[in-house]
């Protein structure tokens, strides 16, 4: 009853044929947009922007990177960290060397770089998949992480080895480093994710992403019906790639500030793979599902026991924090196998035929 | 730069063979204990296709087990006894909390389910254990400290730590009478069996659960092993948990569903990784053992995809 497409006629193709067909997803998307834009900076505190809002952003758009790779391709990939890590190391360099470029071409470059990287280590996909390629992507994960702290180069031979953000404007106002604020901040990341969010949408919704689909249902039929293997993988390899890269980047100039080779360790592959898996693997707003659940919940868990007056030690809330995630996940899997973005389609069942339970 | 990678390193090889002597054992002692994790992997393979992420995360914790145990005035054997039990306890927890509701489920779900079994057992040692490393109590279990030292040649000189020598016959020991329970025991056909063909073991009347407690068991008390051995080498502490990751290697290397192919892939990496980092590691700055043992498995799997010892041939494109 309030999400029913009778009604709604279709007299042209691009009408048919746009992203979001039916009238309601249209105005839900439009209010999610407006919230996004011109109310949560005015309303939200200054914590809720730094550590909850960017980098859920970020880490949404490092899960679709991974999810066009493991969801929509079929191939399953344990380096996500070391090619976020590849696309922030690249970005720090591109920074330190042409100072005067603005941030966000930087940004948007340097996942060329992790896409690069992506491409090498996507190779031997051509001829094993599954957890054998698991063991691949992990090879790149740690080869990078070694590269990050073994090459100095990358770090500008700082002292402490780490990489430090250098304070950066774009129009005028300060957007990385120290002195920027939550609010700028907060703008670029989320251009830079709707941007490359409708991309990746049509992207899936084109040719290339009817391939990868066709290549994880069944590599054979789909090579039979003229899709180029080697291409297929290797360019969903390079997308996937480029996103994380591009998150990878973004999670160090506007969320980190400054960051350790630890910051790309595998506990950031496995916690993304977490919100592609929870969020729903081949569905992208699953990915901000997932994004979202796995960021926000352990804030709450932390934040909750003393908001409701339980005392709780800090360690503690750590541990048990760990416990109670890993539990949920496992709850998830078992209840919910494909994830979020089918509970989030259940509802929308539901409010299709209500008030009946079955149209 | 060419002489520096061809020639040098063995040039150096020669010159002091104690020192590669040296450099192989120690490559041995740690092939050993990847291999002991790739074995509790490959019991978990085999009998249920579940790739267990959580396996490095048992071996932490059944060490962590142990010892605190003996820190809270447990005499070491009756803690050794009660370390079992609590593996036995987990492995049956596990089974039916997590195996039965998920059973054929896609792979990708399986493996998740045990990196979020990691991320509790995390979070429930350090509760229960605290977060810092432990001292293994090796010599309350008996088990040999000290070192000896053997001359080879005009001056050379080799030092065995007893323990690693003690590893070893343990790891010998775990694997033959692994062997003798599949071959001769009647829960041993039976995993058989169940590795073969579920379908048809369980037409026969073997039944699933029961025997998906029993290797969750295995895998349990081999973990204990290793974290014993572990332990006595260095700590126990979580950071054995991305050590753990390099049994995948191993894996790839023998094979997944190969005891004989965890063994000899286990030591191979070991091996490889140290001569590795010993005598080419200094051309790019060190620290390659990190990465050392993936690329060489990387490296096999173009050649040889189903390993050294696996039955299964892979699916190609």
């Amino acid at each position: 009853m309030f999400y029913r497409e009778a009604g709604q006629f279709k007299t042209t193709y691009a009408a048919d044929q746009q992203v979001f067909p039916i009238l309601q997803d249209r105005i839900g998307v439009a209010v999610i947009l407006f919230i996004a834009i011109a109310v949560v900076p005015f309303v939200a505190n200054d914590f809720f922007m730094s550590a909850i809002a960017i980098p859920f952003l970020i880490l949404a758009l490092a899960t679709i990177g991974l999810n066009v790779l493991t969801g929509y391709a079929g191939q399953l990939s344990l380096g996500t960290g070391g090619f976020m890590g590849v696309g922030a190391y690249a970005c720090y360099k591109l920074a330190t060397i042409f100072p005067d470029v603005p941030i966000v071409a930087h940004i948007l470059l340097s996942g060329i770089f992790a896409a690069a990287a992506g491409v090498v280590f996507g190779l031997p996909s051509l001829r094993i998949k599954g957890l054998y390629l698991a063991v691949t992507t992990l090879a790149a994960q740690f080869f990078f992480e070694w590269c990050f702290i073994r090459i100095p180069w990358l770090y500008n031979y700082n002292a402490s080895g780490a990489i430090e953000v250098p304070g950066l404007t774009l129009l005028g106002v300060t957007v990385t480093g120290p002195a920027a604020g939550s609010i700028p901040r907060y703008y670029v990341v989320l251009a830079i994710v709707i941007l490359l969010t409708v991309l990746v949408k049509n992207l899936l919704r084109g040719r290339i992403g009817r391939q990868w689909m066709m290549i994880r249902d069944m590599d054979i039929a789909a090579e039979l019906m003229g899709v180029r293997p080697l291409y297929a993988k290797l360019s969903a390899f390079a997308v996937s790639s480029y996103l994380c890269g591009v998150a990878g980047a973004m999670f160090v100039f506007f969320y980190l500030g400054a960051a350790e080779p630890s910051a790309f360790s595998i506990t950031l592959s496995f916690q993304v793979l977490f919100m592609a898996i929870l969020g729903g693997l081949g569905s992208l707003v699953g990915c901000f599902f997932g994004a979202a659940f796995i960021w926000i919940l352990p804030i709450l868990l932390r934040a909750g026991p003393p908001m409701i007056g339980i005392p709780i030690a800090a360690e503690t809330a750590t541990h048990v924090t760990s416990m109670i995630i890993g539990a949920l996940i496992v709850a998830f899997l078992i209840l919910e196998p494909h994830g979020l973005a089918r509970l989030w389609q259940i509802g929308k069942e539901k409010l299709r035929v209500w008030p009946f339970p079955y149209a | 730069m060419l002489y520096q990678i061809f020639v040098d390193p063995f040039a150096q090889m020669v010159s002091m063979p104690d020192f590669l002597i040296q450099v192989i054992w120690e490559g041995f002692v740690a092939g050993i204990l990847y291999a002991l994790i790739a074995l509790g992997f490959v019991l978990i393979f085999k009998a249920s296709g579940v790739f267990n992420f959580a396996q490095g995360i048992m071996v932490v914790f059944a060490g962590l087990t142990l010892v605190g145990l003996h820190e809270a005035g447990v005499p070491a054997f009756l803690a050794l006894i009660l370390a079992i039990g609590v593996m036995a306890l987990l492995a049956i927890a596990v089974e039916r909390f997590v195996m039965r509701p998920l059973v054929n489920q896609p792979e990708i779900i399986l493996l998740m389910s045990t990196i979020g079994m990691t991320y509790f057992l995390i979070g429930f040692g350090e509760f229960v254990f605290g977060g810092e490393p432990k001292q293994m109590i090796t010599e309350e279990l008996g088990l040999p400290t000290g070192s000896s030292a053997f001359e080879i040649g005009e001056q050379g000189l080799v030092i065995l730590q007893h323990i690693d020598i003690a590893a070893a016959v343990i790891a010998i020991i775990m694997v033959a009478s692994l062997a003798l329970f599949f071959n001769k025991t009647r829960i041993g056909r039976a995993l058989r069996a169940v590795a073969d063909d579920h379908q048809a073991a369980q037409s026969v009347g073997i039944s699933l659960n029961q025997i998906w407690a029993i290797v969750w068991f295995a895998a349990g008390i081999v973990a204990l092993a290793t974290g014993i051995m572990w332990g006595a080498r260095s700590d126990v502490s979580f950071a054995l948990e991305i050590v753990a990751l390099k049994a995948l290697p191993v894996l790839i290397l023998g094979g997944f569903t190969s005891i004989p192919g965890a063994i000899v892939g286990g030591l191979i990496i070991g091996i490889g990784e140290k001569i590795g980092e010993i005598y080419w590691g200094p051309l790019v700055g060190g620290g390659i053992e990190s990465w050392l043992a993936y690329m060489i498995a990387l490296v096999f799997l173009l050649f040889r995809p189903q390993g050294l010892f696996g039955e299964r041939i892979i699916e190609r494109v």
